[in-house]
């Protein structure tokens, strides 16, 4: 048997394997965990109003999420995604945009849905299963996305419209989660809106899990901002715990998009301190309390708290005092929904169709009688 | 008046629309410098630009997902699938999101999509290029579902589910793009979307049907004629919602109906008017209700296809044994 010759290669795809997520080896940050400033320059960039709004926003959110869970336990919500822990991405991010702006939430984006127009109430109703919370009138936001990843491809057609409308400072965004990048409407939507260089805004709230399926098994990518590359879309991934970080991500990356470069996608490094959903999931069934509470420990509330108070711009009794006052407010807003009649079938049928279709009226003048009694 | 084939006529009704209302766009796979594969949006983006008639990158339910987005941003968008059998591909982006969202929004917001798409046998096209999908999306609220089975239905069909401000599934039979004529108006006028229409009257047997199988119906009504039985055929036309009052007056004028469909016999849209009959005008009948379907099997395969096909002989029996009955 003859000698085996070495044969020449041509491509090293180990190399190439390793420097793929090369751009993405530090996520933007401007106050570190331990409320350490690590980028003074960026952090001149906020007035102390900022930060103070930035960190009411959070303990609002913070407030909202307590409460809402408060209510869930006590039987009066439908289906609720926890947002405790992922408030400098949701604020950070939505401070940042415009009303000019057309949101397409997903469902753990009723934090965001609410600051960009809709009320509380109508969050609530949402959760409670009546479609009367979803008239938002002329606030640019859509309703909460259940299909995971059907926003992006939405969000693409609503970006070429602002194109093709001629709108200016006016972009579409929309948020996903880390389980939401293995979807194909992911990359569609990405895709279509890179190809028609349409001013769409991409986020990716990577909160670590998916249900009970961490992120290292969505994909053997590194970071999931890397994902951007391939369908030709600048991307970055952010300290989703760094409020500031997040917001001046966002405002770059806006001004970017609304200045006619195309899409910009973020990934958001966050975590979801609580369940799933309200109904039924334990956290503990698939994760552990060591990698849980280096998590908390990064928690965006201490660390700008801690800015705030060794400037002089915050105090405890200031928090707790306005901690109460959004539960008051969120308490007056579970009343007013509570108030709001469920919808009749009847309802229901007239709003299938703008004019009923004849089988439609038929089941409308039986359920009219019916409902009427 | 001109006469028209089934694909000049869909090309002429989407010129009208594209003319009249400048928020229209039409978009999709190979629909602009090819003016798609059949040529149905031929000329269209000379006449109307780049803005307006439009390729997109090759994914389906990119496509119906950004009808969406267009729609709340003001536009009136016509996507065409390139195959009914690519709609598999945006199952979600139809019957998950386009046909919910006026109901999701306790009818706040309108969605005024015209999804245009290709379907049928008998042409010997590759697999996935002629199923029948009807059968699935009769089945989705908030959808309505038409096709024309002539040159005519077909212009005045497209123009109204255009100007219609919920979804509408535009299907589209590829064995009659251009194998008949017809008389069809210049200008705008419409055929309204939910009414099925008595395409020949007759007073011994109704036959129910549409798309390509109307023709075939109609076959057997000139066949028969001359037996001296007399066939009504009625044409559907929309397929959801159904205009059962128009076929209840034939049943019961006729007092035997034949429901036809090139689909597969399962959950089918035969189905349906078959137990609406039932439900409704069952003392008038003096038969049982007579169906003519495919068999239950995935879309066949090219060579046997047209053994497949329910066609006027197939029609033509079920008949006859109405009539003997």
């Amino acid at each position: 048997m003859a000698a085996t010759k070495k044969e020449a290669t041509a491509v090293d795809f180990d190399k190439i394997k390793s420097t793929m997520s090369d751009p993405y080896k530090t996520p933007l940050q401007i106050v570190d965990e331990n409320a350490k400033i690590v980028n003074q320059k960026l952090f001149d960039n906020f007035s102390d109003d900022q930060l103070v709004d930035f960190m009411k926003k959070m303990v609002w959110e913070r407030a909202l999420h307590e409460q809402t869970m408060n209510f869930s336990r006590q039987g009066r919500l439908g289906f609720y995604a926890p947002t405790e822990g992922e408030e400098a991405s949701e604020m950070g991010s939505i401070s940042a945009m415009s009303s000019n702006d057309y949101l397409f939430p997903a469902y753990r984006d009723l934090p965001q849905l609410i600051q960009h127009g809709a009320s509380v109430k109508q969050g609530f109703l949402w959760s409670k299963g009546n479609a009367v919370g979803n008239d938002y009138g002329d606030t640019r936001a859509w309703m909460p996305q259940i299909i995971i990843g059907a926003q992006y491809v939405e969000t693409a057609g609503a970006a070429l419209g602002i194109k093709k409308n001629g709108d200016k400072d006016t972009v579409a965004f929309t948020y996903t989660g880390d389980g939401g990048t293995s979807q194909g409407d992911f990359y569609e939507g990405m895709n279509f809106a890179s190809s028609f260089q349409a001013p769409a805004l991409f986020f990716v709230q990577n909160n670590g899990w998916a249900i009970s399926v961490p992120r290292k098994t969505q994909t053997g990518a590194e970071t999931l901002a890397q994902k951007a590359v391939a369908m030709g879309i600048p991307s970055i991934q952010v300290d989703g715990m760094d409020i500031l970080a997040v917001y001046q991500a966002t405002k770059e990356a806006r001004d970017y998009v609304t200045a006619g470069n195309g899409p910009v996608m973020l990934e958001t490094l966050t975590y979801r301190y609580g369940a799933h959903s309200s109904a039924g999931d334990d956290p503990s069934r698939y994760r552990t309390k060591e990698e849980e509470q280096p998590w908390f420990d990064r928690d965006p509330l201490i660390r700008l708290r801690k800015i705030l108070t060794d400037k002089k711009l915050w105090s405890q009794e200031q928090e707790d005092k306005l901690v109460e006052e959004y539960k008051d407010s969120f308490k007056q807003e579970m009343k007013d929904a509570e108030a709001t009649p469920k919808q009749t079938v009847t309802e229901m049928l007239k709003t299938t169709f703008e004019v009923p279709t004849p089988n439609i009226k038929k089941q409308i003048a039986e359920f009219e009688a019916k409902e009427s009694k | 008046m001109a006469k028209l084939t089934y694909i000049k006529a869909i090309t002429d009704g989407l010129d009208q629309v594209l003319g009249d209302d400048p928020k229209t766009l039409i978009f999709g796979e190979d629909v602009g410098k090819n003016g798609g594969v059949f040529r149905t949006t031929v000329g269209l983006q000379d006449k109307y630009g780049e803005d307006r008639v439009f390729d997109t990158p090759l994914a389906e339910s990119g496509i119906l997902g950004m009808s969406i987005g267009l729609a709340w941003t003001g536009w009136r968008p016509i996507p065409e699938i390139q195959f009914m059998g690519f709609t598999f591909e945006a199952v979600d982006s139809i019957a998950g999101q386009m046909a919910r969202n006026r109901f999701r929004f306790s009818g706040k917001r309108a969605m005024p999509v015209t999804i245009r798409t290709p379907f049928g046998g008998g042409t010997h096209t590759a697999e996935m290029h002629s199923d029948n999908l009807e059968n699935f999306f009769t089945g989705v609220p908030g959808l309505r579902v038409v096709t024309p089975s002539n040159p005519y239905d077909a212009k005045g069909l497209v123009i109204s589910a255009v100007e219609n401000n919920d979804p509408v599934l535009f299907m589209e039979n590829l064995k009659l793009y251009r194998s008949m004529k017809d008389e069809v108006p210049e200008g705008h006028y419409t055929v309204p979307l939910d009414s099925a229409k008595v395409v020949r009257e007759g007073t011994d047997v109704t036959v129910v049907a549409y798309s390509a199988e109307v023709n075939e119906a109609l076959k057997v009504a000139d066949k028969l004629e001359k037996e001296n039985i007399s066939v009504e055929v009625i044409d559907l036309r929309s397929l959801s919602p159904i205009d059962t009052d128009t076929i209840f007056a034939s049943v019961k004028k006729t007092h035997k109906v034949v429901v036809v469909q090139e689909a597969q016999r399962m959950a089918g849209v035969g189905a349906v008017v078959a137990s609406d009959i039932a439900e409704n005008v069952i003392l008038s009948l003096d038969a049982p209700i007579g169906r003519v379907a495919a068999p239950d099997t995935i879309y066949p395969w090219a060579q046997a296809e047209n053994d497949w096909i329910p066609n006027a002989d197939d029609i033509e029996a079920k008949v006859r044994d109405l009539v003997n009955y």
